[in-house]
């Protein structure tokens, strides 16, 4: 076990690496740059040469990849060039609002939707299951820029229960992580209804039947253990997901968060600050990845056996 | 008698797959029900054991008693009172009857744990007392491991020892060595006939091996498409077969000094059950088929040696047309 967690971070080396890469050439790609909101009106072509040669934004792009990458690996993230702060400062800043959003959400879909799975996967094909599957279905199609607008409606505006927008209090926290966790819940219990009632046709649970053991207990015991196994494994790509997925979602209730960074960002062409958001996604995404591995190896004895 | 089956039928939907099915059970006697597969075996297994419903199959006629009581009209939650702890299952496949992850000790505690109401420290010792009298070497290491880390043989030795942990009266086997090497085959039927004769048991024992049958059971029930055909003491069955059919499984026994080459099937296929043949099932393959065979069905009549046989020409025996 020890041994597939060394290997697995491993391999995670490369992987990064080839990510940081892929990150640092699109944003170039992207037409336009910096300094052009840097410059005051009026500027001339001497002026412009100045800053970027300032900002290393005249050397090849290999190049600048290395001293970016360079800078990363030592735990420099660079200096924003249009907020002219540390990035590490604006990440840190933004950074818990996402998190705390990004898991509230996350423990919010986790719970609905293995709950919403199950009764549907119980009462498969009866009103039950056709109603929470209807629902879902609308769940996971309703972009979620569009029902958080419709929630600020309902919720705010006519009933006047949750702020509109901003990150004051735990008030403010309801209405975004109801319209981040929506999306979540429905994929939740979609993957938990179906690997119920795939588990629930495995042939072992005849012998358990057979032993006397009540229909319940079979089921919250032995089915649902079986198939939270591939549950877990959505959820954790989910947990990088979610932080990225979140940021529509902030930029509609204005809340801080990586999110409205990376937008302004891109905005501003302000390259590192993109590339440092960029980069802490693509993180969250592999790190849910191995969590979820390694939470598999530990729910199911085979695949610890298989490793 | 401790468990007597009279006319049984079992339907799934509008299918009727088992069609008056009758045979007695005494307390301490092994019976072995053989038969093609599709013959109604496994049916009848899940009848004996109130499981039918769990593949959607349901009792339409006839009764099915257990030491007195009326299986077919008991609410459910008094069957699953007596599953586990008076009548036990032995299923047919042991690599996949094993939840793969849990761990051995508690799926067999389980059953002493809720059936004889025992803590959890002394269903343990139970457990380890029973793997051990079934040649577990180590069972206390067993215990922690999980199903993929065993053997066939090892697992169905398993399901074994859940079916003893209840102290059951009556065990069914539906085919506990068909998935087994055949050279566990005999280890596994001669360790579960042993321990059933030891603590004076009554088992159905489900095969289609009739070589397990002469080897292990008082008497035998051979069902054909989803009907009896002839049911006997195993000496009599063996030794004056009635039924074409049961003289037909008897034939496909390997025997030393037979001519290579010799070793016959039964011509033709098991009928299906969504189209079984008029009259006698078995008439279309059957050698001795005669006038009558192919409308009319036979009934169940006793003929000599304590069995009975349905058949219009049975062999050492008077026609019945």
């Amino acid at each position: 076990m020890l041994g597939y967690f060394i290997r697995r971070v491993l391999v995670l080396i490369p992987v990064f690496l080839a990510v940081s890469a892929v990150i640092f050439s699109i944003i170039h790609l992207i037409p336009g740059d910096p300094i052009d909101n840097l410059l005051k009106i009026g500027a001339g072509p001497e002026q412009r040469e100045i800053m970027t040669a300032r900002y290393g934004l005249d050397k090849p792009l290999v190049v600048q990849y290395w001293i970016w990458l360079s800078g990363v690996l030592q735990g420099d993230l660079g200096t924003a060039i249009v907020a002219r702060r540390p990035v590490a400062d604006l990440i840190a800043q933004a950074l818990p609002h996402s998190l705390a959003l990004g898991l509230c959400a996350l423990a919010f879909s986790t719970f609905f939707g293995i709950v919403l799975g199950t009764i549907a996967a119980l009462t498969r094909d009866r009103w039950p299951d056709q109603l929470i599957m209807t629902v879902v279905l609308l769940g996971s199609t309703v972009p979620g820029f569009w029902l958080g607008l419709l929630l600020i409606l309902v919720f705010s505006v006519w009933l006047g229960m949750f702020p509109v927008s901003g990150a004051r209090d735990w008030s403010a926290m309801v209405l975004p992580v109801l319209t981040v966790g929506l999306g979540g819940t429905a994929l939740v219990a979609r993957v938990t209804r179906v690997a119920m009632v795939e588990a629930g046709q495995r042939d072992f649970l005849m012998l358990l039947h057979a032993k006397g053991m009540r229909p319940a207990r079979i089921q919250l015991r032995h089915v649902l253990r079986h198939a939270l196994i591939p549950v877990v494994t959505i959820l954790s790509l989910r947990i990088g997901w979610i932080l990225g997925g979140a940021v529509t979602v902030e930029v509609v209730f204005a809340r801080p968060g990586l999110g409205t960074l990376l937008i302004k960002s891109l905005n501003q062409h302000d390259y590192p600050v993109v590339q440092a958001c960029l980069l802490i996604l693509a993180m969250a995404v592999m790190l849910g990845t191995l969590a979820g591995d390694l939470i598999q190896a530990a729910m199911d004895p085979r695949v610890r056996a298989a490793l | 008698m401790l468990l007597r089956v009279k006319n049984l039928s079992v339907s799934i939907g509008t299918l009727t797959l088992l069609e008056g099915v009758s045979f007695d059970l005494a307390k301490g006697e092994i019976m072995g029900l053989v038969g093609e597969s599709g013959s109604g075996k496994s049916l009848t297994a899940l009848a004996l054991t109130g499981l039918l419903p769990l593949i959607g199959g349901r009792v339409t006629a006839g009764s099915l008693e257990f030491d007195g009581t009326d299986m077919v009209t008991q609410p459910k939650r008094k069957l699953r009172a007596l599953r586990g702890r008076r009548i036990a299952f032995i299923t047919q496949n042991p690599m996949t009857a094993l939840d793969p992850v849990q761990r051995i000790g508690p799926q067999v505690d389980f059953v002493s744990r809720t059936h004889l109401g025992l803590d959890r420290k002394a269903a343990r010792a139970r457990t380890i007392a029973l793997l051990t009298q079934l040649r577990i070497p180590q069972a206390d290491a067993i215990c922690s491991s999980y199903p993929h880390q065993l053997s066939g043989g090892m697992k169905q030795r398993i399901v074994i020892a859940m079916a003893l942990a209840g102290d059951p009266d009556l065990i069914v086997a539906d085919e506990p060595t068909t998935a087994l090497d055949v050279t566990v085959q005999a280890q596994i039927i001669h360790l579960l006939t042993r321990l059933v004769r030891e603590r004076g048991l009554s088992l159905v024992l489900i095969t289609h091996d009739m070589g397990v049958v002469a080897q292990a059971c008082d008497k035998v029930a051979v069902l054909y498409a989803g009907r009896l055909a002839e049911q006997k003491p195993v000496h009599a069955l063996f030794a004056s077969p009635q039924h074409p059919y049961s003289a037909a499984l008897i034939d496909c026994i390997p025997r030393e000094g037979m001519a290579p080459g010799s070793l016959t099937g039964i011509p033709g296929n098991v009928a299906s059950a969504t189209a079984y043949p008029s009259g006698c099932r078995f008439h279309p393959r059957c050698p001795r088929a005669g006038a009558g065979c192919d409308t009319k069905v036979p009934v169940q009549r006793g003929l000599s040696d304590a069995g009975t046989v349905a058949c219009h020409y049975p062999l050492n025996g008077a026609p019945d047309v």
